[in-house]
């Protein structure tokens, strides 16, 4: 006996929608398992990890503020991996992000007024398109790879932020611990209600989704990223650039990151520290791809990421459930979901008998569709 | 001992994980497969190894058990990537996120109690030549291994004909079918080797490194695997180059500290990644060196069509 | 309120007759570790196991654990203290301006920052003069080293590790004025390996006695297997150096998390700063091993004058690194000088990162 997958025509648009549905119905069954076994109540424990987070106003608040930087990240990443652009390091171009945008607040701390924000969110794209231009650059101009760069980036970047925020950037009032002087009011995101955790950060987000949404299906960018991830021979026919497209994608992944970044620290942070992120760069990376290098799938995948997160931390408070536990539990849930996802484009059969792959009759050009063409 | 001597032992210390983790993964990728759950799979091969030693009192019990909770994990990701064709750089992470959470679940019992070290092993004779002795002949099993895995995946890939054909499943699943080569068949095995190689790579770490468990005691060195396999450009012996090019920097910089060089910290902390970073430029932008091998197809999901 | 004065005559009732009628005190603890870590966040799980052995069903505790500092932590606090939480200890220095913003959200529930320097009406910080222990390690590396040299393992650079680092030269120096002492900065708080590393390191440049303020127990695994000495920190690491480690800094917070959930449930509770050492038994030692008597004999004695305050560490004369007179013959540092200590004393020859 063995599974065998056949291709469907087109995607299944029952399946898209059933999908997620078995992945939680897997999930909900097999986390009942779990958590039974460990001596916790099937059903409270699951109602703490994925409805109890959703059933108060700050939780929600909480839960958007969380998913912010994840969806503003996967967004860019997306760009950059359709094109076939490796960007493992936008966890780096979010802490550079951070530290350009902070320069405003740290150096220029007594400037007051609306220009501050504007002026720190630009400055914070800069710093995490800078950043990304690096990879960008070693890879156009010797070919180096950009997946070892850009992640050996990401830890030169954290020693950077460390050695500012215990060097020339401490708090002078602040006992020379590692943290920067508290933003003026002046630089820091807003909350949208009243004083609730979640700030105009979640704006940029959704702005961010709608642009690259625009932009991968209503430009000529757009087609020119598709191609040239999907067949870059047919790219350069086409007359399109895959050096112009690597520095793009890294261009604009990295300005998302570095938004993601400022807009964190001044949003939530309201300074800088040496830990500013708790791997929201990697985590977007997943996001990413559940997301199915779609915009408003990310959009989706960021938040039910989030909620895992915040989930966790639920089933922590009310039920004593070790994080540990959680994590697995979060590692289960996105396998299901993302060996669920086959089901859109596959129908699965269960059969029997001895595997002959590839001894039957030709296989034809297996294509890929765009998305999961990595 | 010369001074010189003791530096090159601890560097071989720190470069055994890496390498033993890298040349896993690249023979995973080499079959087209991108894992980017190494330090997953590594972190569950570090309980477990410090687990079965504890539990029969043999450290060598221990690696078994670290390779086959390498190769369960591994598993569980060429179930999901190979059978069911999920997306690979989102499983790979999702192991991550498993192995951290799984392993700190298992060795909770384990917290704070000292652990078997592996016996070095010394070769009579040998290990008692100035210099080399000690050096090259008075290391544990693991570290012996490591060598003897690039030797032998080094024979694998380029002389052995299966090893041709696994190759050739990297640079093109579907012409590889074609071909009459089983292609899904080649990733799992190629996966689980990968899984028992970072199991190896995790046993090190909690048997010899620092025979100890603690929890996320990998501390990323999965990730610098997975960046040493791109920096060897999927050749084993650049593998050696780089796994031992970063243990070298790594441990140069704590020496400069210790020395009282003044140079801050952290910008001797990052050396080791930039060092990497700069190397790898050279040598890229060496025509001459600069052999692309990239797997054509890796990452790439393939469902054989009948 | 008229439900709070209720509950609490309720309790006070039920503590009359000897039988916990009233609702369980809740405490959360945020740790910014995993409670496997064998160091920091292992020793505070072991306080908030502590409360729970002394008050038995008086209180109920729960804890979030790995909870990085960053935008996290907020969260994380809140959801502590919605969750019923009266009493909440947050045990990390950067857990400190989330923690006031929550206290502020929440003016009747207390909290407790641990290596802090804010505090508001419901919120008090707390601390260790770990130093204290470091001095006397420094004393005992001055009688058992025979190179003169040790080495330090550091973590950060914080106040705290510096604070940390001239205690033990001080100590070292009460003994032997040319001692010297190498340090090395691994950058993180756990990273076994590389402790591991930076152990080797050091003895592979001639000391013979290491001592860490990192908290895994890598480094006295080394020194045990390199025939040298070595000194635990956060737990008693004996099990992993037999015969290498001649005593460990233990952090114990048990008897001061009882103390504050007691007051927390007589209602004596008071916003205040708490800086113990040994007196307060926040800072132990682990029992002196591997060591002559005469050694044994000195260290006793210096940790009794220490905790009868007839000795502090940091009495002058002690100059700066630099040769500038810090403190005058028989002056003694104030604690603002030693919560924000960035600069080394003469004879350490680091440099600090300014």
């Amino acid at each position: 006996m063995r599974l065998e997958l056949k291709k469907r025509p087109e995607h299944s648009k029952a399946m898209a929608i059933a999908s997620p549905l078995i992945a939680i119905a897997l999930t909900v069954a097999f986390g009942a398992i779990l958590f039974a076994v460990l001596g916790y109540d099937p059903l409270k424990a699951l109602y703490s990890y994925f409805i109890e987070p959703l059933t108060e106003a700050w939780s929600l608040e909480e839960l958007a503020s969380k998913a912010t930087p994840l969806v503003l990240i996967a967004v860019g990443l997306s760009v950059a991996f359709l094109s076939n652009t490796w960007n493992i390091g936008a966890e780096g171009q979010y802490t550079m992000g951070a530290i350009f945008g902070s320069i405003i607040p740290v150096y220029f701390w007594q400037w007051d007024g609306w220009m501050v924000l504007p002026a720190m969110m630009i400055m914070g794209m800069i710093g995490g398109a800078l950043y990304g231009a690096i990879p960008a650059f070693l890879k156009t101009r010797f070919g180096t790879n950009e997946i070892l760069t850009s992640l050996m980036l990401v830890y030169v970047a954290g020693f950077f932020l460390d050695w500012l925020v215990r060097g020339p950037w401490r708090d002078p009032g602040g006992y020379n611990f590692p943290e920067t002087r508290d933003f003026s009011e002046a630089a820091i995101l807003p909350p949208m209600f009243g004083n609730g955790a979640m700030h105009w950060g979640a704006v940029f987000a959704l702005v961010a989704v709608v642009v690259v949404a625009f932009l991968l299906g209503g430009t000529l960018k757009g087609f020119e990223v598709k191609v040239l991830g999907q067949a870059e021979r047919a790219g350069a026919f086409a007359g399109f650039s895959r050096k112009k497209m690597v520095y793009f994608g890294f261009l604009l992944s990295g300005a998302f990151s570095g938004l993601a970044g400022i807009a964190t620290v001044s949003g939530t942070v309201q300074q800088l520290q040496p830990s500013i992120s708790p791997g929201y760069g990697f985590t977007a990376i997943i996001v990413a791809f559940l997301g199915r290098l779609n915009p408003v799938g990310i959009l989706i995948a960021g938040l039910m990421l989030a909620l895992t997160y915040l989930g966790g931390e639920s089933a922590q408070v009310t039920m004593g459930i070790s994080d540990k536990v959680v994590r697995v539990f979060q590692g289960m849930l996105l396998f299901f979901v993302l060996a669920c996802d086959t089901l859109i484009l596959y129908r699965i059969s269960l059969v029997s008998g001895r595997s002959s792959a590839g001894k039957d009759d030709a296989p034809r050009e297996n294509l890929v569709p765009a998305e999961e063409a990595v | 001992m010369t001074m010189f001597e003791a530096i090159l032992l601890t560097v071989i210390t720190a470069s055994t994980p890496l390498l033993l983790a890298a040349i896993g993964e690249l023979v995973v990728e080499r079959s087209g497969v991108l894992n980017l759950g190494v330090e997953g799979m590594m972190v569950m091969g570090a309980v477990m190894g410090f687990a079965g030693a504890q539990w029969t009192g043999n450290p060598y019990a221990g690696i078994v058990c670290a390779v086959l909770a390498g190769m369960f994990m591994a598993l569980i990701f060429a179930f999901v990537t190979q059978t069911l064709v999920a997306n690979q750089v989102a499983s790979g992470l999702a192991l991550t996120l498993l192995g951290l959470g799984l392993s700190g679940m298992l060795g909770e019992a384990f917290v704070g109690q000292p652990g078997i070290k592996l016996p070095a092993l010394d070769i009579p004779g040998i290990s008692d030549i100035p210099f080399i002795g000690p050096v090259f002949f008075g290391q544990d099993l693991l570290v012996y291994l490591s060598f003897a895995l690039v030797v032998a995946v080094t024979w694998f890939l380029f002389v052995s004909r299966t090893g041709l054909k696994l190759r050739a499943i990297g640079d093109n699943h579907v012409s590889a079918h074609a071909l009459g080569i089983p292609v899904v068949r080649y990733r799992y095995l190629a996966i689980l080797f990968g899984g028992a190689c970072s199991g190896l790579a995790g046993a090190y770490l909690s048997l010899a490194y620092t025979p100890q468990w603690v929890e996320n005691m990998t501390a990323g060195r999965g990730w610098i695997a997975l960046a040493l396999v791109v920096f060897g450009s999927w050749r084993p012996w650049r593998v050696v180059v780089g796994a031992y090019l970063f243990g070298a920097v790594w441990i140069s910089q704590l020496h400069l500290q210790a020395l009282g060089s003044g140079i801050p910290s952290q910008f001797l902390s990052s050396l080791p990644y930039i060092a990497t970073i700069v190397v790898l430029v050279l040598i890229s932008s060496n025509r001459r060196l600069s052999l692309i091998n990239t797997p054509a197809a890796l990452g790439k999901p393939f469902v054989p069509e009948r | 309120m008229k439900t709070k004065l209720f509950a609490a005559a309720a309790l006070a009732l039920g503590l009359a007759t000897g039988a916990a009628q009233a609702e369980p005190l809740k405490i959360g603890f945020i740790y910014i570790g995993p409670t496997g870590d064998f160091g920091w966040s292992y020793q505070h799980d072991q306080g908030r196991k502590a409360i729970e052995k002394a008050l038995g069903d008086q209180v109920e505790t729960t804890y979030l654990e790995s909870v990085p500092e960053g935008p996290d932590a907020e969260r994380s606090i809140e959801r502590l203290a919605r969750a019923g939480n009266k009493l909440i200890f947050t045990t990390s220095f950067g857990y400190m301006d989330p923690t006031l913003k929550v206290a502020k959200k929440f003016p009747d529930v207390k909290f407790e920052h641990a290596t802090g320097y804010k505090r508001a009406d419901n919120v008090s910080t707390y601390s260790s003069r770990f130093y204290e222990g470091r001095y006397v390690i420094g004393q005992i590396a001055a009688k058992m080293s025979k190179t003169g040299t040790a080495g330090y393992i550091a973590s950060v650079p914080i106040p705290e590790v510096v604070r940390g680092i001239n205690a033990f030269m001080l100590g070292a120096q009460s003994i032997n004025p040319d001692f010297k002492v190498k340090v090395i900065w691994v950058n993180s708080w756990f990273d076994p390996g590389k402790e591991a590393d930076a152990a080797k390191a050091l003895i592979d440049q001639g000391v013979d006695i290491i001592a860490q303020h990192t908290d895994s127990p890598a480094a006295t695994q080394v020194a045990e297997e390199r025939g040298i000495h070595s000194f635990g920190q956060a737990s008693d690491m004996i099990k992993f150096g037999p015969k290498a480690q001649l005593t460990a800094i233990v952090d114990n917070w048990s008897d001061y998390y009882i103390s504050r959930a007691k007051a927390v449930i007589d209602g004596t509770w008071k916003s205040e700063d708490t800086w113990g050492g040994f007196d307060k038994e926040m800072v132990h030692l682990a029992p002196f091993t591997n060591m002559p008597d005469d050694v044994k004999a000195m260290a006793e004695e210096t940790e009794a004058k220490i905790k009868s305050g007839e000795l502090h560490p940091f009495t002058g004369p002690i100059m700066k690194q630099d040769g500038s007179e810090w403190l005058k013959d028989g002056e003694v540092a104030d604690d603002g000088t030693l919560l924000g200590m960035n600069f080394y004393i003469k004879g350490i020859d680091d440099k600090l990162p300014q």
